[in-house]
């Protein structure tokens, strides 16, 4: 789910990285899957709501989902100087890599990147994206996702750029947050938070390539006996007019 | 609200199809047969309830034995706004559970995401005539005319099916309800939500004790939700729960007046070489059932059914893939959101045969003696009359026999997640979307 500006640089990226025609049709590696996958999760993380209260269950397992992807991604990136896992990935990791969901719970953790993600693609060097502001971290989307929002007006806004939504993560101020929330106890969550105007239908290949890598191979099996066998005595079906 | 119960014949298939056109509040959300087998109720989005009956063996029509057929029918919730939030409250019902029956009438209870009804449904075919100051219309006489008392009798009349609301349970649950249980105690009962658990008497509506919370005091910790409870058949005591997390604790009552510490936890070591981003979300329990026999539970994920003896908590005894084909998919299955689809799974009468659905209207029944399985298929184009249920394969890869169907030709909006069997005889009941299947077994 990237914007079309980011997919194509990416891909760019990667020939010139690469030397190779990777073309549209070539299964995207494993960081742009995993980033594509963030971001499709961040896109639910939306979706459901309006007028109905949205599951509690899902927000929860996409979210979770989404923190195990950061991890990942910080892990990554911290060990990036060690032993890059596949050729052409250092650079790509550092153009997508975040720590866009810091938690102010756990405390500011060093080094907070915010990205520039938004429809603008990527601006200047990739250096640049580093800046580091530790007064700002952004506060943790975790924690308005279950929260009520409080103003009205946000609810009905959906298409704002990814770069304007970081920002406001960015200058919220964690504590006055808390103290707005501390006395709501609601399930569902302050959505227009984290509104992005990537919502574009799926790219070919992600969820192609994302499936063979993310997941193990199916069982050779087959998924089930044609012969009933003993059970037919069991269970024998009989339709009726 | 009541209806003249009416028998509907030339059901096709013992299909069912509810008399209203089409309409996305037809789904049907939930289906359980009562203790004794003899009623099947059926809950749809829309906040009605159908009630079945079994029609009465008679001598005349041996192949009509058994036959379901409409008893009542009735609104138990309608949609509501919460004005404090902005926000609808669905009137879908997600669960209906019986009590036994201990009298004439019939009880069940019904739910959706916030409140609980008890409701009544008796049948009355008798009804007063004579009374001294209304004529028989209803319409008050004249005292004038009134020269002798006489005394009401009681006449025959067509037999009338009324559902009343006895009891309503609300205002207790924060969260959305997922379950209810009726206690062995027949006393009390206990009503889930995604992060607490409730017990209610029958009889008291306005309070209900707390006896699970696993509610974080910073939400922003919250990484894990109750999916499914049950008490325990016998031991009233007991009750299980499950998680999001694919784990089931085992609470006892009397332990504590809160139930946060478990007696029981049940988790299976995660297998690492099938580690993704999804293991957690295919791992999460739709469903938790007991035994009748109360020695094992059951539970479903995405892609398995598991049953567990309560006396090992480290894993589960037996393993069943439903559907593990989709394995490969479910980076396709996260985008449209299938993978969050919460299939029921159900024990037969005899726990001995265990049953869960799938998609493109297919439900697969496993028998825990023999190991066997078998894929169905509830729909009626591929169903000839007074024919056996062909089993139904899924071809995973490679060459694709003539009956098979591949993994990419399946319907994944035809989706099988309530089921019911028949607490003593073999008779399931398959919602597939918006119809009700009712297959038995065939008459020699």
């Amino acid at each position: 789910m990237f914007a079309r500006g980011l997919k194509r640089k990416c891909v760019d990226q990667e020939e010139v990285e690469e030397g190779a025609l990777a073309g549209f049709s070539s299964i995207p590696s494993y960081s742009l899957q995993r980033q594509s996958l963030l971001d499709m999760s961040l896109v639910k993380l939306q979706l459901c709501h309006m007028l109905v209260e949205p599951n509690l269950c899902r927000s929860v397992l996409i979210a979770n989902t989404v923190r195990q992807i950061q991890e990942e991604m910080t892990r990554d990136g911290v060990g990036r100087g060690t032993a890059p896992q596949s050729t052409g990935r250092a650079p790509l990791d550092r153009l997508v890599s975040t720590e866009i969901l810091c938690r102010t719970v756990r405390g500011p953790e060093a080094g907070c990147p915010v990205p520039d993600l938004g429809d603008g693609a990527i601006q200047g060097p990739l250096p640049e994206l580093y800046t580091v502001d530790s007064a700002e971290v952004p506060r943790s989307p975790q924690s308005s996702l279950w929260e009520m929002d409080s103003p009205r007006e946000n609810r009905g806004s959906f298409q704002k750029s990814l770069d304007q939504i970081f920002e406001t993560l960015e200058h919220k101020n964690p504590s006055s947050m808390e103290d707005l929330f501390s006395d709501m106890d609601s399930s569902y969550y302050d959505l227009d938070t984290m509104l992005t105007g990537m919502m574009s239908s799926s790219k070919p290949g992600l969820c192609d390539g994302l499936d063979s890598f993310a997941a193990a191979a199916p069982s050779p099996g087959s998924s089930c006996k044609s012969d009933l066998g003993e059970l037919d005595h069991v269970v024998e079906i009989l339709v009726e007019t | 609200q009541t209806l003249d119960k009416k028998a509907v014949t030339s059901l096709i298939l013992k299909e069912i199809h509810f008399p209203k056109p089409k309409a996305p509040t037809d789904i049907i959300s939930t289906v359980e047969f009562n203790h004794t087998g003899e009623l099947l109720a059926t809950g749809d989005k829309g906040g009605r309830v159908v009630i079945f009956q079994r029609e009465q063996e008679s001598k005349n029509q041996v192949h009509r034995r058994g036959e379901y057929n409409v008893y009542s029918t009735f609104q138990s919730h309608e949609p509501e706004f919460d004005y404090l939030k902005s926000l609808e409250i669905e009137e879908k019902i997600n669960k209906i559970r019986w009590l036994p029956q201990q009298n004439a009438a019939y009880f069940l209870l019904s739910t959706n995401d916030k409140t609980v009804k008890l409701w009544k449904v008796s049948e009355r075919d008798k009804r007063p005539e004579g009374y001294n100051l209304k004529d028989e219309e209803g319409r008050l006489r004249d005292p004038a005319t009134i020269t002798t008392l006489r005394v009401p009798v009681l006449r025959p009349m067509d037999l009338m099916v009324e559902a009343t609301p006895r009891r309503v349970f609300a205002n207790a649950h924060t969260y959305h309800i997922n379950s209810i249980s009726v206690n062995s105690d027949y006393e009390t009962y206990m009503s889930a939500d995604d992060l607490r658990i409730n017990l209610w008497n029958f009889e008291i509506t306005n309070q209900s004790f707390n006896i699970v919370d696993i509610k974080p005091a910073n939400m922003e910790e919250l990484t894990e939700v109750i999916t499914a409870a049950e008490f325990h058949p016998h031991h009233c005591n007991t009750f299980v729960y499950s998680s999001s997390k694919g784990t089931i604790r085992l609470c006892d009552m009397r332990a504590s007046a809160l139930c946060d510490r478990h007696t029981k936890f049940f988790e299976e070591p995660e297998d690492p070489s099938n580690r993704s981003f999804f293991s957690e979300i295919i791992s999460s329990i739709s469903d938790v059932k007991f035994s009748h026999s109360g020695r094992y539970i059951m539970t479903r994920d995405y892609l398995t059914v598991k049953v567990w003896d309560l006396n090992m908590e480290n894993r589960p005894i037996e393993t069943y893939q439903v559907h593990d084909y989709l394995r490969s998919k479910l980076c396709s299955l996260y985008e449209n959101d299938c993978i969050f689809d919460k299939f029921e799974c159900v024990w037969n009468g005899s726990d001995s045969v265990i049953m869960t659905g799938s998609y493109n209207n297919f439900f697969r029944m496993f028998d825990r003696n023999t190991k066997r399985d078998v894929t169905l298929e509830a729909s009626r184009e591929n169903s000839k009359p007074r024919a056996i249920l062909k089993p139904r394969k899924v071809c995973v890869g490679g060459k694709r026999r003539k009956d098979e169907i591949s993994v990419d030709s399946l319907d994944f909006s035809k989706k099988i997640l309530h089921t019911a069997w028949h607490p003593s005889e073999n008779i399931i009941a398959v919602a597939a979307t918006n119809n009700l299947y009712i297959f038995q077994d065939k008459v020699n």
